[in-house]
């Protein structure tokens, strides 16, 4: 039993080999980026829309709510980000109905490439939006002691977020394998069922959480009021 | 007993007790967050979004911890780094 798309080996060439993730990777972002430049070739701002075009709209308002429910005021600057990590997770674990497709979360490389880009947006979206001397001071928040310990955090908040994805993805296979050598036929189908589910949820909470910490990295704190003089 | 059987026989009962031990917290922490949700979700429907949102994210914190005894387990099994060592020392002999 296979645990990972890692070991899946296709080509071998040296110390040059192709496995199943890089492949399934791939085929995955030629599908995304070919099925979103096609779609959006002709886009109609009339009342008469394609299917197409709604299954679109639905996503990337969807996502925009829920980017603006977590406390961003602008939306549409984090869109992109957030909105590609979602896409493309929700999308490799739904692809897991198309036999022979193995998700390429299931590989602890996957995901920690996936956690790896949102421990560099933060601190840049940070950065953009605060300054470099604000953005590093709000480490030393609440008192210079805590500096060691939001270090930490935002190291094991990364190792965290990789770990969930991958430990999600491969139970799930891993599941629905052992299940297919002791009582094929029915209850895999279940398995597989709930492992689409798993997937979703997955997806969305990695977007949230990169979203979530996103929005602690970009606050602005306002300093506070002074105290009210009693007279 | 040689080493190998030894490695064996800790590997095994280590994963099996690392997998039950290490839902078991979770299990119960999940139960009373969903009962929690719930509670509040009977009391306020009308902040269900915002619930629901924050009981996905909480739940799924807590159920990495659960996660992470699974790696652990699924790394004692089918990647043992001490297995390797010792089928690469009986191989080299």
């Amino acid at each position: 039993m296979r645990l990972t798309p890692d070991e899946l080996i296709l080509w071998r060439q040296g110390f040059l080999k192709l496995n199943g993730t890089i492949l399934f990777t791939w085929v995955l972002m030629l599908a995304l980026a070919a099925g979103s430049f096609f779609l959006t070739r002709h886009l109609s701002t009339g009342l008469k829309r394609s299917r197409w075009q709604n299954l679109l709209e639905i996503i990337v308002t969807g996502m925009d709510k829920q980017i603006q429910d977590v406390g961003l005021n602008e939306p549409k600057k984090y869109l992109g980000f957030i909105g590609t990590l979602f896409i493309f997770v929700a999308s490799s674990s739904l692809c897991t109905v198309i036999p022979g497709f193995e998700t390429p979360t299931s590989s602890l490389s996957t995901t920690v490439a996936l956690a790896l880009c949102v421990f560099v947006a933060v601190p840049f979206f940070g950065i953009a939006e605060q300054g470099v001397v604000n953005y590093l001071k709000s480490y030393m928040k609440p008192t210079f002691f805590m500096l060691p310990f939001n270090i930490i955090s935002e190291l094991s908040r990364t190792l965290a977020l990789s770990i969930r994805l991958f430990g999600n993805m491969m139970s799930g296979a891993m599941i629905v394998g052992i299940l297919v050598t002791i009582t094929p036929f029915i209850f895999p189908i279940f398995m597989t069922a709930l492992g689409l589910l798993t997937g979703m949820v997955q997806a969305y909470i990695f977007s949230i959480l990169a979203a979530v910490y996103i929005a602690a990295a970009t606050r602005v704190r306002q300093p506070k009021p002074a105290p009210a003089v009693k007279s | 007993m040689d080493s190998m059987t030894i490695i064996a026989v800790a590997s095994i009962g280590v994963a099996g007790i690392t997998t039950s031990f290490g839902t078991m917290g979770p299990a119960l922490a999940e139960g009373r967050a969903v009962a929690t949700a719930l509670t509040s979700l009977a009391q306020q429907p009308d902040a269900s979004a915002t619930i629901t949102r924050t009981l996905f994210v909480g739940l799924a914190m807590i159920e990495s911890t659960a996660i992470y005894c699974f790696v652990v387990s699924m790394i004692l099994i089918f990647a043992n780094p001490f297995w390797n060592h010792v089928i690469a020392q009986t191989a080299a002999k």
